[in-house]
């Protein structure tokens, strides 16, 4: 009682909070989600994507 | 009713007939039964034969015209069916092996683009895929491409832009066909989605071609054996041989491995949007059953109420609720 009372408290009971909270955690979570999403994805193909070779020419040419 | 109108169609066979006439008779017990004679059962085993017979021979007569030879083609005419190949970057979760791209890009232009066009494919959008800018720009300004016309109307050449496409290597289709014995080369730029087995059919055909065609295939004059082509004779002879190209990150240049590289380049040219596609379609399937699992969830919580309730029936007590059953 006393949690959700807090919680009431603190995020819903304006509504300005409360879109405040819901803008804030979509921003939040998409950067987390994309970010973490980006890693696993890299990590599962390391090695095949033009980023990750792409070095061995763009140094070449600077050379 | 249609054992009746049988009878009358077939009045004019004796044995037949009777059997029908007793059938009806049978059915319809108003209707004046005829007496039967012994020398009937003859006739109607006969008949039953007859019909039996006829029946048989129809089905087989059909089986023998439309059973087992509707296919429409021959295997030589279908083709070799292609091995399936354990490719990588078919895998759900794998992107093209850009390394192989430009080895591959290296393999058509060195290899392919004598005969064959990409059409597609424009310069740009090698940048960022298989080369750098630089290397795309110089490549683009190998080639000349007309220009837009002068104050006098007349169209000059200019050199190649990153915005232009890769140029066709015959000036159009005759051309072409002139220049391969009649034979059409086809445009590259979607051919591992137009062809029936993608990358596994065209690797097959690449590879495929046998030293000499086996004892007893027909081969006509200017055609090459290959048994994976529909028909088996293609105008394309073997164009991959070891050791064909040299690779600059130093790749052994086995047949097959050109053969696997051009592919997977190819398969690019066909589906450039591949790796974004792959892995948006798996972000999209991790917020879906995110969404899923929270919307059983949902449903769980609204339904609990109604679940869990129990209906209690309670009989009204009174004075005739006493008195025992069935009195
Ligand atoms: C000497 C010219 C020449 C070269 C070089 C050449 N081809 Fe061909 N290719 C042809 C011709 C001609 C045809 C049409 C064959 C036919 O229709 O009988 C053809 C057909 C094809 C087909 C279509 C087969 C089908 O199912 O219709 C593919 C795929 C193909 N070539 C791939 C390649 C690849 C990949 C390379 C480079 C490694 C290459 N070719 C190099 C001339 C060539």
């Amino acid at each position: 009682m006393a949690l959700s009372q807090t919680l009431y408290n603190t995020f819903f009971r304006s509504n300005a909070t409360m879109l405040g909270l819901v803008f804030g955690t979509a921003f939040g979570g998409s950067l987390l989600f994309n970010g973490t999403s980006d890693r696993i994805w890299d990590s599962i193909n390391q090695g095949r994507q033009w980023k990750d070779i792409k070095h061995k020419y763009v140094d070449a040419a600077e050379e | 009713m249609l054992a009746r109108s049988c009878a009358r169609a077939t009045r004019s066979s004796g044995p037949i007939r009777s059997l029908l006439q007793k059938a009806t008779s049978r059915a319809s017990s108003t209707s004046a039964s005829e007496p039967s004679k012994a020398g009937n059962v003859v006739g109607n085993i006969l008949a039953t034969s007859g019909a039996t017979l006829v029946g048989v021979g129809a089905v087989a007569w059909y089986y023998n015209q439309y059973g087992p030879r509707a296919l429409a083609m021959t295997p030589a005419e279908e083709g070799l069916h292609a091995t399936a190949y354990p490719w990588e970057h078919e895998k759900l979760f794998k992107t093209f092996d850009h390394q192989a791209l430009r080895r591959g890009f290296q393999v058509y232009q060195e290899v392919c683009a004598a005969c064959h066009s990409l059409s597609r494919i424009p310069y740009r959008s090698l940048v960022g895929t298989i080369m750098t800018v630089d290397e795309a720009k110089t490549l683009a300004e190998e080639n000349e491409y007309d220009s837009e016309p002068n104050d006098e109307g007349d169209i000059e050449k200019r050199p190649g832009k990153l915005a232009d496409y890769l140029p066709d290597p015959y000036k159009n289709d005759e051309a072409a066909r002139a220049a391969n014995q009649g034979a059409l080369p086809p445009d590259l730029s979607l051919i591992v989605k137009g062809r029936h087995g993608g990358c596994n059919y065209i690797f097959s055909l690449l590879t495929g071609y046998p030293e000499e065609p086996p004892p007893g295939a027909a081969v006509p004059e200017g055609l090459n054996f290959n048994p994976y082509f529909p028909g088996t004779g293609i105008a394309m002879a073997r164009v991959l041989y070891d050791g064909l190209v040299e690779y600059e990150d130093g790749t052994p240049a086995t047949s097959s491995q050109m053969a696997k590289d051009v592919v997977e380049f190819l398969n690019w040219a066909a589906e450039p949007e591949m790796d974004q596609r792959k892995r948006m379609g798996w972000e999209v399937m991790a917020i879906g059953s995110a969404l899923m699992l929270l919307s059983v969830w949902v449903k769980r919580y609204k339904w609990v109420g109604i679940k869990t309730r129990k209906l209690v029936y309670n009989p009204p007590v009174g004075p005739r609720s006493r008195t025992p059953r069935g009195a």
